[in-house]
């Protein structure tokens, strides 16, 4: 046996013989110089978590400061005025987001459902590995291509911006996301409970809906909330679709306001009392984010008590 | 079997029940299968619908220049000519900036919460990290506007320029105004972190225990350890998440429209505005005079739209084959 005088830990991925070779040549030194290493990049890493987390404290503490000051009432309440008045809101800006939120969840959500249904029973199907690659790669497409996307279908042929073109965009967002955590949640759902309710002579599409859907809804909803805060501060297919409106508008189909747009149209000013508006939507819009993603974990949490096992 | 049930029927009141409910179970299944399958095809068909309705809005645009859309860096809205390499360029750079900050921040994130932190800190570190993803991107880029960009014009550029003295070096170049290609670079890398560092996480956490407990019988620091048996391992998925995160980066929109300047410049300095597809998109759309104009922004999203699908296809499948490997 060659003992091979190794001073160093090797680069490349250590078979198992040199590990033992390295103990049984190192001296005290030499492991006490790969315990300082060690200690070092676990250090190292630990920095880096620090330094991660450090921008978020940074933008949440200036947001926090910065929007509570123009946070009030009248944001909640006013339609925005021209610069240097006083007293103006997002109240258009803050229901459009509703309004364009809702015709997304009309569409995403049962289309979501109902694939991520098809993708959790037909598992191994050729068609079912196809559509959930599918879905990944719709997942990962910019969101300004689906704002182009929403454009060239329902803006242009009619010649005008409106939510229902938003809504469908962020639909398009949408539907991925809800898929992949409909299949999740459905194939948590134990086997036996499956097989409990077709043997008491359930069909399959009630055993589906009635008992495996049922049981799976809890974790369906905590995804579909995540969806929607997740599209909620979406901008950049707004841009195309929605447009925005300095006006008052409920309508489906004339353009709308959004939070996410109205921040971005006022932050590109150079005026400071928009600015404070800015920051007030963007500390609303996050609030709103962040209620959406509290509720969906009480949602989870409650499947925990029901599932049962 | 369904046929074999239904033959006998038994007399009296209650006859017809079962024969019924059987029937109409066979027709509800089936419907039920139509009905998924048919939700199922939808994704496919949108995911087509949009690269035809993409392709349809840039079609004037990439015919009429064909290749040197990509390569001509000529932008004239007035003259009808349309050149994309500056906006090509600019994400190229601010993705190869965020991912040269990120992917070392984010994979010590990642290595530190699944193998060092204390059980404790786990949660809460692993929950802020999450959180940066939720923080919309309007946010980022008021964030980047109003804070950032005061910051790098005030503090930053004037000590790399001054202090350092690196002003004559062609990266930091050029009068220091603030908007600049760094910027951008430097909020797509707190974006594009979270995502980095999920898909990492959760590959070392597909690692088995046995990898770890073997290195460390063979008498491995724990370090070494992580070099050596755990990392090796994960490779593939640990690349797949960096691929994700420039997935992201190089269709992210608002936040980098709002802080790179947003001029057509191919430049050496990282000090100095630039554009990206995805920004120039954005800040032209409403301003487009004619159809041509129009048509050279979706043009440029029609090559966003298959840069991205490339990237995520090759990102996805590198994590797959992780997974796979998960079996021993």
């Amino acid at each position: 046996m060659t003992a091979p005088t190794i001073a160093r830990a090797p680069r490349r991925p250590a078979s198992h013989r040199s590990y033992r070779d390295m103990l049984a040549t190192s001296t005290a030194r030499t492991l006490s110089r790969r315990r300082v290493v060690s200690h070092i990049m676990i250090g190292l890493t630990c920095i880096a978590a620090v330094v991660a987390t450090l921008p978020l404290l940074f933008i949440l503490t200036h947001l926090a400061k910065q929007g509570a000051a123009s946070v009030n009432w009248n944001f909640f309440t006013k339609m925005p005025v021209p610069t240097g008045e006083l007293g103006g809101g997002m109240a258009n800006a803050i229901v459009g987001t509703g309004i364009i939120l809702v015709i997304a969840s009309l569409i995403g959500l049962p289309v979501g459902m109902g694939a991520g249904l098809y993708l959790a029973e037909q598992r191994g199907t050729k068609l079912a590995n196809i559509v959930r690659f599918l879905s990944d790669v719709l997942n990962g497409l910019p969101s300004i291509v689906l704002g182009i996307f929403g454009w060239q279908l329902l803006v242009r042929p009619f010649k005008h911006f409106s939510a229902l073109a938003g809504g469908v965009a962020l639909a398009a967002m949408m539907i991925p996301l809800v898929t992949r955590a409909t299949e999740e949640m459905i194939r948590l759902v134990p086997v036996s409970m499956r097989e409990a309710a077709l043997a008491l002579g359930y069909s399959r599409w009630r055993t589906s809906l009635s008992v495996v859907l049922r049981t799976a809804l809890p974790g369906i909803v905590t995804g579909a909330l995540m969806a929607i805060a997740r599209i909620a501060g979406e901008t950049a297919p707004l841009i195309f679709t929605a447009f925005g409106n300095s006006f008052w508008s409920v309508s489906p189909t004339q353009p709308i306001a959004a939070l996410p747009m109205q921040i971005y149209t006022y932050a590109l000013t150079p005026y400071d009392d928009w600015h404070a508006q800015a920051w007030a939507g963007a500390l609303v819009l996050l609030g709103l984010v962040f209620v959406i993603s509290v509720a969906a974990r009480f949602a989870t949490r409650s499947r925990f008590g029901l599932g049962g096992d | 079997m369904t046929d074999g049930v239904a033959a006998p029927i038994p007399p009296a009141t209650r006859a017809e029940a079962p024969e019924i409910r059987i029937e109409a179970s066979a027709i509800g299944d089936r419907l039920y299968r139509w009905i998924t399958t048919g939700f199922a095809l939808i994704i496919p068909a949108l995911l087509l619908l949009i690269a035809v309705e993409v392709f349809v809005a840039g079609w004037p645009a990439l015919s009429k220049f064909g290749v040197s859309f990509l390569t001509s860096s000529e932008w004239d809205a007035v003259n009808g000519k349309f050149g994309a390499a500056p906006a090509i360029f600019g994400t190229l750079v601010s993705s190869a900036i965020a991912l040269i900050i990120a992917t070392p921040l984010a994979v010590g994130v990642a290595i530190f919460l699944s193998e060092f932190a204390p059980r404790w800190i786990r949660q809460p570190l692993a929950f802020l990290v999450d959180l940066l993803a939720a923080i919309p991107s309007v946010v980022y880029g008021l964030w980047g506007l109003l804070v950032l960009l005061p910051m790098l014009r005030q503090h930053f550029m004037p000590f790399v320029k001054d202090t350092l003295h690196l002003g004559n070096f062609a990266l930091f170049s050029g009068p220091a105004y603030g908007p600049s290609m760094i910027a951008a670079g430097l909020i797509l890398a707190i974006m594009v972190l979270p995502y980095i560092s999920a898909v990492t996480r959760e590959v070392l956490l597909a690692v088995p225990r046995s990898q770890r407990e073997a290195a460390l019988a063979l008498g491995a620091t724990r370090w070494e350890m992580i070099r050596d048996a755990v990392v090796p391992y994960a490779k593939s998925g640990i690349i797949g998440g960096i691929i994700l995160g420039l997935g992201r980066a190089l269709g992210e929109t608002m936040a980098v429209t709002m802080v790179i300047g947003n001029r057509h410049e191919i430049s050496s300095s990282l000090f100095q505005p630039g554009y990206t597809m995805a920004s120039l998109i954005a800040n032209e759309f409403s301003e487009a005079t004619n159809d041509l104009h129009l048509s050279a922004l979706m043009g440029i999203g029609a090559v966003l739209f298959v840069v991205t699908i490339i990237v995520n296809t090759i990102a996805r499948w590198l994590v797959w084959q992780t997974g796979r490997n998960k079996a021993p």
